[in-house]
């Protein structure tokens, strides 16, 4: 009896020490990746990263369109992909909640949550590169902003379904029409929940660089046009990173950096956001 | 003043026409609200059905050509003109195959490892580090594979693993070839490394959902852990674990930058898999800025269609899974 209760014992201890193995292998190499980025990122990251324009193979220089670039897409992607993404979660949640095409609708949008980011740069080459007979920043813009829709749906939606229904109850009594309701009081009520999903899908696609890479493609120069080619970080990072210049892959080390820090501070940020909200 | 009051009171009917107008206003702009929002809703389903129609639009002169053949031909010549997706699909299979492999055992133990194990003031800290890691640009692991992992297993990992299983029948064809560093099994590895965090995280809040009352009263019969982890934890959190793990494949099935980076672009199976391969997504990025020529195009369109069905096959059943166990939670 007691043979067979230390059996059992050992087998417990070695099953749990193989958890706390694995967890200690999974977070040293993850421990190693950031490591990494954090020593070669920063001896390539000075000044002229965010004064100067990327430079010519074998000689220095800096990120500077290539962080505009991404910032301008970045901005433009949001303001196409967040108030459709929005206005299709209020639905959801509010007006159509039990119906037939939520269920529809969140199922698609989960989908299209994890489907592969390079097939929506593909779909967005077939309806607009094609259709302007040449790559664009406007082209990039709705690839981010097609990949900040299902982010922005699903927040929306779940925040939306937290708010205590006697809150619109209530506004419904004075009175209120529904429209009004769900814009001045239901929106009030999870407007730190709707800010943090704005600011996870900002995280999302600010790293995206599948879809970018036929649709704004890439840009040496300084260029604010919209019509024309333009830099991003992640695609510059990528043809940096590919080529044997030291310089070009000491750019692209420190230009993984600033992603890295952009995204960790993001999402930081919307945690904090997020969790104001649940303590109140 | 008092005329102001007398001058309101003297205007009832405009009074009421006012508020009539505001009442239809209100009706007014409460249905174009709703059908605003209902819009949007339906926006969300067309795009879908505008990215199955566009990829199957672009992908018809190919299928023209080839026929199904397409999908078993092993040709990828730009020059003749004869493309065929059987390495890419290959590829794409066995990366994440191996990418599963690694990341679930430990993915699985560093959930146990923080839904039991762990002390308590250490599992936020942790729980939430996952959390951020699994939300980290997936280029910055492709560049990381590049620089240091592959020249690493190149030097140190690999001669060791070619010389260990050289006299060994099956396994020497697995592991042959020089040390390249990049290949199929570095694709792999980083993967793996990627969709750790996310399988980590997603079987943590599958865990979490099995009643504590269940595992006391498993505790209270005698039950050592690893017991009430293997018979009561598991049965009761299995769909769910099994739809987190098929979220992670179809996570790794569609990586593009993570695999790009360190994959060798060769298209070609060989049975090696430390040699260089080609997956469907580092195809597509590698070649779709350079390709010229209706056919090598609509070829490379054509692999995004098949990479957009094996996910969403592999997402749906994912989501399918993930909602019972959503609804058992609920209960």
């Amino acid at each position: 009896m007691s043979a067979l209760q230390a059996a059992r014992k050992t087998r417990s201890a070695v099953a749990m020490g193989l958890c706390v193995a694995s967890a200690g292998v999974g977070l040293i190499a993850l421990a190693f990746i950031l490591a990494a980025l954090f020593w070669n990122g920063f001896s390539g990251l000075n000044l002229k990263v965010f004064t100067e324009m990327t430079p010519p193979p074998g000689s220095s220089g800096g990120l500077l369109n290539a962080i505009v670039g991404s910032l301008i897409m970045t901005f433009f992607g949001v303001l196409i992909g967040a108030p459709l993404g929005m206005f299709a979660g209020t639905y959801m949640a509010e007006y159509g909640r039990n119906s037939k095409l939520t269920t529809v609708v969140r199922f698609i949008n989960d989908i299209l949550l994890s489907a592969p980011s390079i097939v929506i740069g593909l779909f967005v080459y077939e309806i607009t590169v094609v259709q302007m007979g040449h790559f664009s920043a406007i082209a990039g813009s709705i690839a981010l902003a097609l990949l900040v829709v299902p982010v922005v749906v699903r927040t929306t939606e779940d925040m939306l379904n937290l708010v205590p229904g006697s809150l619109r109850e209530a506004a419904t009594a004075l009175g209120m029409p529904r429209s009004l309701v769900i814009r001045h009081v239901a929106y009030k009520a999870a407007r730190a929940g709707l800010i943090t999903g704005l600011l996870l899908a900002v995280a999302r696609v600010s790293g995206e660089t599948a879809p970018l890479l036929f649709t704004a493609l890439n840009n040496q120069f300084w260029s604010t046009k919209l019509d024309a080619p333009m830099a991003s970080l992640p695609v510059v990072i990528f043809q940096f990173a590919l080529s044997p210049y030291k310089e070009w892959q000491a750019l692209a080390w420190a230009g993984a950096l600033i992603i890295t820090l952009a995204v960790l501070t993001l999402s930081i940020t919307a945690r904090v956001l997020g969790a104001q909200r649940t303590s109140k | 003043m008092a005329e102001a009051a007398l001058s309101s009171v003297a205007k009832p009917a405009a009074q009421g026409d006012s508020r009539e107008k505001v009442l239809r206003r209100f009706e007014l702009g409460d249905q174009a609200f709703h059908v605003l929002t209902k819009t949007c809703a339906i926006a969300v389903l067309l795009l879908l059905g505008g990215v199955i129609f566009s990829l199957i639009h672009g992908s018809i002169p190919a299928l023209q050509k080839f026929g199904f053949g397409f999908l078993t031909s092993q040709a990828w010549n730009p020059v003749t003109e004869n493309f065929g997706a059987a390495p890419a699909i290959y590829g794409t299979l066995v990366t994440s195959i191996i990418a599963l492999a690694i990341a679930v055992p430990l993915g699985l133990g560093i959930a146990v490892f923080l839904t039991e194990l762990c002390p308590y003031t250490l599992r936020r800290p942790i729980g939430i580090a996952v959390e951020l890691l699994a939300g980290i640009p997936s280029i910055i692991y492709g560049i990381w594979g590049m620089f240091i992992l592959a020249p690493f297993l190149q030097e140190h990992v690999q001669p060791a693993i070619i010389a260990t299983f050289a006299n060994v029948p099956l396994l020497n064809q697995l592991f042959s070839g020089p040390p390249y560093g990049i290949g199929i099994a570095t694709a792999g590895l980083i993967l793996s490394i990627m969709i750790l965090p996310l399988i980590s995280s997603i079987s943590r809040d599958v865990f979490e959902t099995v009643p504590t009352v269940l595992k006391e009263s498993a505790f209270g019969i005698g039950c050592t852990r690893w017991e009430v982890i293997r018979n009561i934890v598991a049965p009761y959190t299995g769909v769910g674990l099994v739809g987190g793990i098929m979220l992670a494949l179809g996570r790794a099935l569609g990586e593009t930058m993570a695999v790009t980076f360190v994959i060798g672009n060769a298209h070609k199976i060989a049975p090696s898999i430390l040699g260089p391969g080609t997956t469907i997504s580092a195809t597509i990025a590698n070649e779709f800025t350079e390709a010229d020529g209706a056919i090598y195009t609509s070829s490379l369109i054509t692999l995004g269609l098949l990479l957009f069905i094996i996910t969403f096959i592999v997402l749906s059943i994912s989501r399918l899974l993930l909602m019972r166990i959503e609804s058992q939670g609920a209960r």
